[in-house]
């Protein structure tokens, strides 16, 4: 089992290289070795997410301690107590589980790229292996290192694949994204030089730091805020977020669902797995003031959508809202509010990666993203159009659908914040940031049913000549819009799936805060 | 056939009896304590809405089979009628405020998809998306509401939040929010969510324009049962409110100021369903504050609001439905044109005079019985300023109602004459509006022991009411001098082109409230809050971004030039740097 877990990684490199034989001309057969193994990917993890759910490891006698199932702990580097460490628990199961999705999907959209066809698949193929490898690390190393992985193919990606300014706006994201990973170099480094001698024997094991406490508190001081912005930059928080925008209007339609669903959970999963977990004492020390970022990001991000009239720079900036929500749940302490952020994670990476898809697929029909050139869609494409109005209830937060779930939870638990004296009373700050958050919901309201009323209502702007959705576009948005529906109406083994992994990352944070 | 799914559904969620015990689905928890499930909770009030839910959308199906007949897609409409039928009795049966919001939210949608059902009119979408974001500005309050009253009262479930131990112990705890009381502001923030939703002043706007749906939409959702949601959720949570003077006291002056103030729009307008969507909002009124009147020892409002929901769901589901044929036979909305169709249409002329009378309050129809009971408990409960308003909405109702009518079906036809010719009753349309013509006259008078015997807030019995003879004599005298005012201003054809001056130029324009919420929504919120905060992310933190970026650039220009490839530069830096090296080790060593 713990080999299957590594084939998520070991699987997608192997495509990659198994796609740099295959004839550049033989179009049909790179699509359909990518497409295989996506499919296949998914199946291990599903079927690892079935042996979990049946039979979770038991807690072991530290209660901060993470119990991994399907571990793999090996010496890598033994002069700097490096190892080679993976694992799942019911968190990083779901991401996993999430990213797949998403990931064959992305297969899905990109079908008809003609330009680079092999190209293209072998860097997606590389950016699922980072992306899986980095869900499974849990040797901080290992995690960095994974994570860097990611962004060179995100990178060329768009650079190459990508439209209008492609070269800035990847310049633009991976300065930006590479500049957050010098931060987390700095946390690791803090995190790693600044323990005692004694500890060093640890090395960069996150179970370790966190489940003994190990990191010294005036190395927390500093090392926590550099860890949790480089990582708050991944996730695009306020007011490091201009990578976002810029980078999906330019990304190709997979790059942009992969960005936005899978990328910015990265950072949010960094925020909680290794800054907070690891580092409770520093997470007390200066949550406010991510809070605070937390809660413009929301506000922001949401004010700023309703004034944009490109369908990809409207979903980023709400994806910069949505993503900021997830963060305020991590600031606010509470258990509840947690796992409602985790619950965020997911469903905003359906979400977002069913709009993503709808846009690509609109736009790759009127050749235009901006709304005041479009209208009257559901006459012409229904299917794509039916497809845009349910998405936008999601954007939305309807309930039926993940997000309202995953918000519901988001709100109640930060109205129960543990509070600054771990007691009945909450933090005033939280609460004023919730009560704004919660009004949120109204802003978000507007600029999804402006656009959706602009993009596939009214009258036919013009005489189009274009058909609806083809079979591979429809497959990937129902099983995106499936996935939605089936965890808002059918939430309960989410959440019991997060709570179940939830328990020493808040025995951590509850050390922290006495 | 989507119809024939519809109309079972609706017939199988019929209640037959009252089920006491309530079936649940575990949905998600919130914290250890706290499970969340969806099952239903039948109570008096939930079965007399579902009751009236099953009975109306059954009609309005049948109905809709004939006005929708030409339509291009009866394949949408349907399902979304449908749709909404589940959501609603999802919402009437909900057992905990987060059920009852999950549906709420689910009602919005389904009348969203539905006022926005031709959404090929620019119009039609504009009123959707205005009834959605109204609705939704209000839910946001709700929603802080449900979780500030969840957190203190440490539940959800209607059967253990309206318990008197746990309100008492929350008053008692006197737990504050921000300095705000804790049971104030939670009952006033699930009422506001009830004041979007049944479109109280001035979150009202959504409603006139909402008739711009398929009228069979407007009859069951804007009329007859979703906008009634807000009245069902102050009685749901009426224990509660009870102990929260300061949100009663709100209740009933939003109640009686929309019961006021759409009456007298609604004497002005000349479309057919703004008239009746004015109408409303009026009658909502009267029932949120009879509401508001009422408290646990003085019960008696509480059973008039539910017994005006009750009865003018019939009677108000009736005339939109006269209205919808009327509007098929002359292909107008304005009353302008026209005129004259008593003898046209028979037995329109009979239901709609029916239903007119029922609304004004006569003697013998169900408006009448319910409408008293509300004025008799608001003079009961000394609340003597809503009871004159009430009495004087009541001949301001009689007036509207009949200037509607004479204008419709006397005088001279004033509109296209071709559209008349072809013109007739459907079968299918007809069914329905004579069916619900029985409950208009009849539910008054049969059911008003039912209501003030048995619809009453949990944990009261039913008390003795010997109301004062003279309310009704008045409450007749209005209803009488407002159908006698109407028919001597309208019995010949007026002149109705003028424009409107002055103060009747102001109501016509419904005081222009739209006007100053398209000014804070568009030049203030979009211009003076997003349209900055764009400019500041565009050059602000975009520009810092981009100053940081072209930092690293010239600090890489400046690396470059050094790293020129050139040999002879190389070397050239390579003998500077031995040079400098050989002097420093000869200094130092």
């Amino acid at each position: 089992m713990a080999f299957l877990l590594n084939c998520t990684w070991i699987l997608p490199a192997l495509v990659a290289v198994l796609l740099m034989f295959v004839p550049k001309d033989n179009k049909p057969a790179i699509r359909m070795l990518s497409l295989i193994g996506a499919i296949v990917n998914l199946g291990i993890i599903a079927v690892l997410t079935i042996v979990f759910v049946n039979d979770p490891p038991a807690l072991g006698d530290n209660p901060a301690a993470t119990v991994l199932a399907f571990e793999t702990k090996a010496m890598w580097f033994d002069k700097l107590n490096i190892y080679f460490h993976t694992g799942v628990d019911g968190f990083s199961l779901l991401m996993m589980l999430m990213a797949s999705i998403i990931g064959l999907c992305g297969i899905l959209v990109s079908w008809n790229i003609e330009d680079r066809c092999k190209e293209f698949f072998i860097l997606l193929a590389a950016l699922l292996s980072g992306t899986f490898g980095c869900f499974i690390s849990f040797d901080l190393f290992t995690f960095f290192l994974f994570n860097e992985l990611t962004l060179i193919p995100t990178y060329m990606l768009i650079g190459i694949f990508g439209s209008g300014k492609k070269e800035w706006a990847a310049m633009k994201l991976n300065l930006m994204l590479f500049g957050g990973s010098a931060l987390i170099i700095l946390g690791m480094a803090g995190m790693y030089i600044g323990s005692a001698d004694a500890m060093k024997d640890r090395g960069f094991d996150l179970i370790a730091m966190a489940a003994n406490g190990s990191i010294p508190v005036e190395i927390q001081m500093w090392a926590f805020p550099a860890l949790f912005l480089g990582f708050a930059v991944l996730s695009s928080v306020f007011p490091f977020h201009t990578w976002s925008p810029a980078g999906h209007a330019a990304a190709p339609t997979a790059i942009s669902m992969f960005l936005a669903g899978v990328h910015m959970k990265l950072g949010g999963y960094g925020c909680l797995r290794v800054g907070m977990y690891t580092m409770p004492e520093g997470a007390h020390a200066c949550m406010d003031i991510f809070l605070v970022f937390a809660t413009i990001s929301v506000v922001y991000g949401a004010f700023i959508a309703i004034r944009h009239r490109d369908l990809k720079f409207i979903n980023a900036y709400s994806s910069i809202s949505h993503v900021g929500l997830v963060v305020f749940g991590f600031a606010t302490f509470s258990a509840l509010a947690i796992r409602g952020a985790i619950m965020q994670m997911v469903s905003h990476g359906f979400v977002t990666a069913v709009v993503f898809a709808l846009i690509g697929s609109i736009y790759g029909r009127t050749h235009t993203r901006n709304v005041d050139e479009m209208g009257g869609l559901m006459k012409q494409i229904p299917f794509l159009s039916v497809a845009f109005v349910l998405a936008g209830f999601a954007v939305v937060g309807m309930p039926g659908t993940s997000s309202f779930v995953a918000e519901l939870t988001i709100f109640v638990g930060s109205f129960q914040n543990p509070g600054a004296d771990g007691g009945m009373n909450p933090d005033p700050l939280v609460l004023t940031c919730a009560v704004l958050c919660v009004l949120t919901i109204v802003t978000t309201a507007v600029y999804v049913l402006r656009t959706v009323n602009r993009v596939v209502n009214g009258p036919l702007t013009k005489d189009y000549d274009f058909g609806d959705a083809n079979k591979i576009e429809k497959s990937a948005i129902i099983i995106l819009l499936f996935c939605i529906f089936a965890m808002g109406i059918f939430p309960g083994w989410i959440a019991n799936l997060v709570d179940g992994s939830l328990g020493p990352i808040m025995e951590s944070l509850n050390r922290g805060a006495r | 056939m989507v119809l024939a799914i519809g109309l079972a559904y609706v017939y199988s969620s019929s209640p037959e009896t009252i089920i006491t015990d309530t079936w649940r689905f575990d949905w998600v928890n919130l914290g250890k304590s706290i499970n969340l499930s969806l099952g239903f909770y039948l109570d008096p009030i939930s079965v007399m809405m579902l009751c009236v839910i099953t009975i109306i959308s059954t009609l309005v199906h049948i109905y809709s089979v004939g006005y929708m007949h030409d339509d291009e897609s009866p394949g949408r409409f349907f399902p979304l009628l449908s749709f909404f039928v589940f959501s609603m009795i999802g919402l009437v049966a909900a057992t905990n405020l987060v059920q009852m919001f999950i549906f709420w939210e689910l009602v919005g949608v389904s009348s969203y998809l539905l006022i926005g059902f031709w959404y090929h009119k620019p119009s039609a979408v504009a009123a959707s998306k205005k009834a959605f974001i109204i609705t939704r500005f209000a839910d946001a309050f709700f929603l802080f509401g449900i979780i500030l009253l969840g957190l203190h009262c440490g539940a959800y479930e209607f059967a253990d939040l309206l318990l008197p131990e746990t309100i008492k112990t929350l008053k008692e705890s006197e737990a504050t929010f921000a300095g705000y009381d804790v049971l104030a502001l939670g009952t006033l923030c699930v009422f506001i969510g009830g004041w979007g939703k049944s479109a109280m002043i001035p979150l009202h706007v959504w409603l006139p324009d909402a008739m711009e749906g398929p009228t069979p939409v407007s009859s069951i959702i804007h009329s007859a049962t979703m906008v009634v949601a807000g009245i069902f959720l102050t009685a749901r949570m009426f224990p509660m409110f009870a102990e929260a003077p300061s949100t009663m006291y709100v209740v009933e002056i939003t109640g009686a100021a929309t019961a006021l103030f759409a009456a007298v729009i609604a004497c002005t307008q000349m479309d057919i369903k703004r008239i009746l969507a004015f109408s409303t909002l009026s009658q909502l009124g009267y029932m949120m504050f009879s509401l508001g009147v009422a408290n646990m020892d003085h019960s008696l409002g509480y059973s008039a609001s539910m017994f005006h929901v009750f009865t003018h769901a019939f009677f108000k589901c009736l005339l939109f439905l006269s209205a919808g044929l009327i509007i098929h036979m002359v292909h107008s909305n304005d009353i302008g044109h026209m005129g004259g169709l008593r003898k046209k249409a028979k037995w329109t002329y009979w239901v709609t005079l029916i239903a007119c009378l029922a609304i004004a309050g006569v003697p013998g129809l169900s408006g009448f019985f319910s409408k008293d009971e509300i004025l008799i408990a608001a003079w009961e409960g000394g609340h003597h300023c809503s009871f004159i308003i009430g009495a004087g909405v009541g001949f301001l109702t009689a007036f509207y109602m009949f200037r509607y009518f004479m204008l419709i079906f006397h005088g001279e036809f004033r509109g296209d004459a071709h559209h008349l010719e072809h013109a007739h009753e459907s079968k299918w349309m007809v069914l329905p509006m004579v069916v619900l013509t029985v409950p208009s006259i009849f539910a008054g008078y049969l059911m008003k022991g039912q209501f003030l015997g048995y619809v009453l807030p949990p944990g009261v019995s039913a008390g003795e009411h010997d109301a004062p003879g003279w309310i009704p004599m008045m409450a007749i005298a209005a209803s009488i001098l407002g159908i006698g005012l109407a028919v001597l201003m309208y019995r010949k054809s007026p002149d109705l082109a003028a424009e409107p001056k002055g103060l009747r130029k102001l109501i016509y324009n419904k005081f222009y409230i739209d006007e100053l919420y398209l000014f804070v929504t568009h030049k203030i919120i979009f211009k003076c809050v997003a349209a900055p905060m764009k400019w500041i992310d565009d050059y602000v933190v975009d520009g810092a971004m981009n100053v940081q970026e072209r930092l690293s650039q010239s600090l890489a220009s400046v690396v470059r030039a050094i790293q020129s490839g050139l040999a002879h530069i190389y070397v050239g830096v390579f003998l500077i740097g031995f040079i400098v090296l050989i002097i420093f080790g000869g200094l130092f060593f």
